[in-house]
């Protein structure tokens, strides 16, 4: 692609991925609601759409208010950091052949860095609420994500391995012999309940668990900053489920149909199973979370290292 | 078009640096530092090795620093925690150390105008520092490794949990040390 295209290509991917993080929060309700056997937001438009414009209009409406007891300017740039580095994820993705906006040659880690810098949104957000829930919120999910992210990483070691390359697009390339979601099961699993943890939505949303913190991390936001928080959460889901597509399910890889149309069921099938653990699973406690990571989680994301290892090297010599 | 980029990068990561110094608000400090390390990953990627970058994003800015800012989430310093730092930002404690790292710099301008500066141009790619990590360098790789599981152990003794008092207060704690030994 031409450097114009590309430019025109990046804009198309933000527009796509705000667009569909807006229409995902009528979506998730709505699925939530049917699988819990009642209707679900459904009384403005064609089967209740309209009701992600009433939102916005209400959320973006609202007086836009910093409490006088919160450090400000760190305040408002909290949640404007997690939209900006989970934006700047989507940069890596491969939606068809070449069909990107960069297939740079540490491609992976890339998605891993901006995911770990999102931890910050959460924890400046709190920290500079002065609140104690917020402060709360924000210690659980500092420790939540920190610890999750070491076998969010090390689970995906077995698919670099397998391919010998850190670049989305060689890794997608790889899979047309089958893809990794069989030979990397273990890793998938990991991957998926970490991802769940460093994007803590239900069930391990612990940094804002309401029952027992109010809201958490984002007890004092309200309005267009509150928008944002719930804007990055959602584009964190989607670009998890990318993330998920790329290096499991074969990417764009699929018979008959474009790339880009098989690359959009498969993404849009994995935000699905996300909702339903969402309905299905309750949240454990946090003690239990700390002690599933460090205790099943890592030794099985190191067994998992040492098997895959085993056999490339015998597959593919020394 | 590199070389426009380098320097906007230095100046960025020098002037967070220099605030990340003199903040007396120790979340602002954090904040600056981190810009800092950000902006030394863009000049690594810029001199050609973006594994070094990627790292550097992903264990400075993103594991060890929010360790710092969950310690700081702890002590929850507040306004006397920043008065204290005024205090300590008296002329007479920071002139010697200034002084020395003045002369320090000195050197270093004169070792860099003796020398050619860092070389741009090869392509440091993420195969090649695994070859020469597990080639090479072997040897350092497994002293480090070493450390790390001295540290590991060491992090253990102090954070265990003794099995007569067995309450829920300390299961809470107990995560913390752990984090943060694996993630150096």
């Amino acid at each position: 692609m031409s450097e114009g295209m590309t430019i025109l290509f990046a804009l198309a991917v933000m527009g796509g991925a705000v667009g569909s993080a807006a229409v995902l929060t009528w979506f998730e309700r709505r699925l939530l609601g049917i699988w819990q056997d009642r209707y679900g937001p459904n009384r403005l438009g064609a089967f209740g759409i309209g009701q992600v414009a009433a939102d916005m209009l209400k959320l973006l409406t609202k007086h836009d208010w910093v409490p006088p007891f919160a450090d400000k300017w760190v305040f408002i740039f909290a949640p404007t950091a997690i939209v900006i580095v989970m934006l700047l994820g989507f940069a890596v993705v491969p939606f068809g052949p070449d069909l990107h906006i960069i297939d740079i040659n540490i491609g992976l880690l890339f998605f891993l860095g901006m995911t770990s810098l999102a931890v910050y949104s959460v924890l400046l957000g709190a920290l500079s609420s002065n609140n104690k829930y917020a402060l709360l919120g924000g210690l659980r999910s500092a420790a939540q994500m920190v610890s999750y992210e070491v076998f969010m990483g090390l689970s995906l070691i077995g698919v670099v391995m397998l391919t010998g390359s850190f670049s989305l697009q060689d890794i997608v390339e790889a899979q047309r012999d089958g893809w990794y979601f069989i030979s990397q099961f273990l890793g998938l699993f990991v991957f998926v309940i970490a991802a769940i943890a460093e994007s803590h939505r239900l069930p391990f949303d612990l940094p804002e668990a309401e029952h027992e913190l109010t809201a958490g991390f984002h007890t004092e936001y309200s309005g267009m900053k509150f928008t944002l928080f719930m804007l990055g959460e959602y584009l964190g889901l989607i670009l998890i489920s990318c993330m998920i597509t790329t290096l499991f399910f074969g990417g764009w890889l699929g018979p008959w149909l474009p790339p880009i149309v098989w690359f959009g069921i498969k993404t849009f099938l994995i935000i699905c199973f996300f909702i339903l653990l969402r309905a299905a699973i309750p949240r454990p406690r946090y003690d239990q979370l700390m002690s599933l990571g460090w205790k099943i989680m890592l030794p099985l994301t190191l067994i998992n290292l040492v098997v895959t290892g085993a056999v490339a090297l015998w597959m593919y010599g020394g | 078009m590199e070389l426009i980029l380098f320097y906007i990068a230095a100046a960025v990561a020098l002037f967070a640096t220099v605030f990340a110094l003199t903040r007396s608000n120790a979340a602002h400090a954090l904040i600056y530092l981190i810009v800092s390390l950000l902006a030394v990953a863009v000049i690594f990627f810029l001199l050609g090795a973006p594994f070094a970058a990627a790292l550097e994003i992903l264990v400075y800015a993103g594991a060890i620093m929010v360790l710092f800012v969950f310690v700081i989430m702890m002590l929850n310093l507040g306004e006397e925690g920043q008065e204290r730092e005024r205090q300590r930002m008296h002329p007479a404690v920071w002139v010697v150390p200034a002084l020395l790292s003045t002369i320090l710099l000195v050197e270093m301008v004169v070792l860099l105008t003796k020398f050619d500066g860092p070389q741009t141009g090869a392509l440091i790619t993420a195969k090649q520092v695994g070859m020469s990590l597990y080639g090479p360098y072997v040897l350092a790789v497994e002293i480090a490794s070493m450390l790390l599981l001295a540290g590991l152990v060491g992090a253990y003794h102090v954070g265990r949990r003794f099995r007569s008092n067995d309450s829920d207060e300390q299961s809470i704690a107990k995560p913390t040390p752990e984090s943060r030994e694996v993630n150096n």
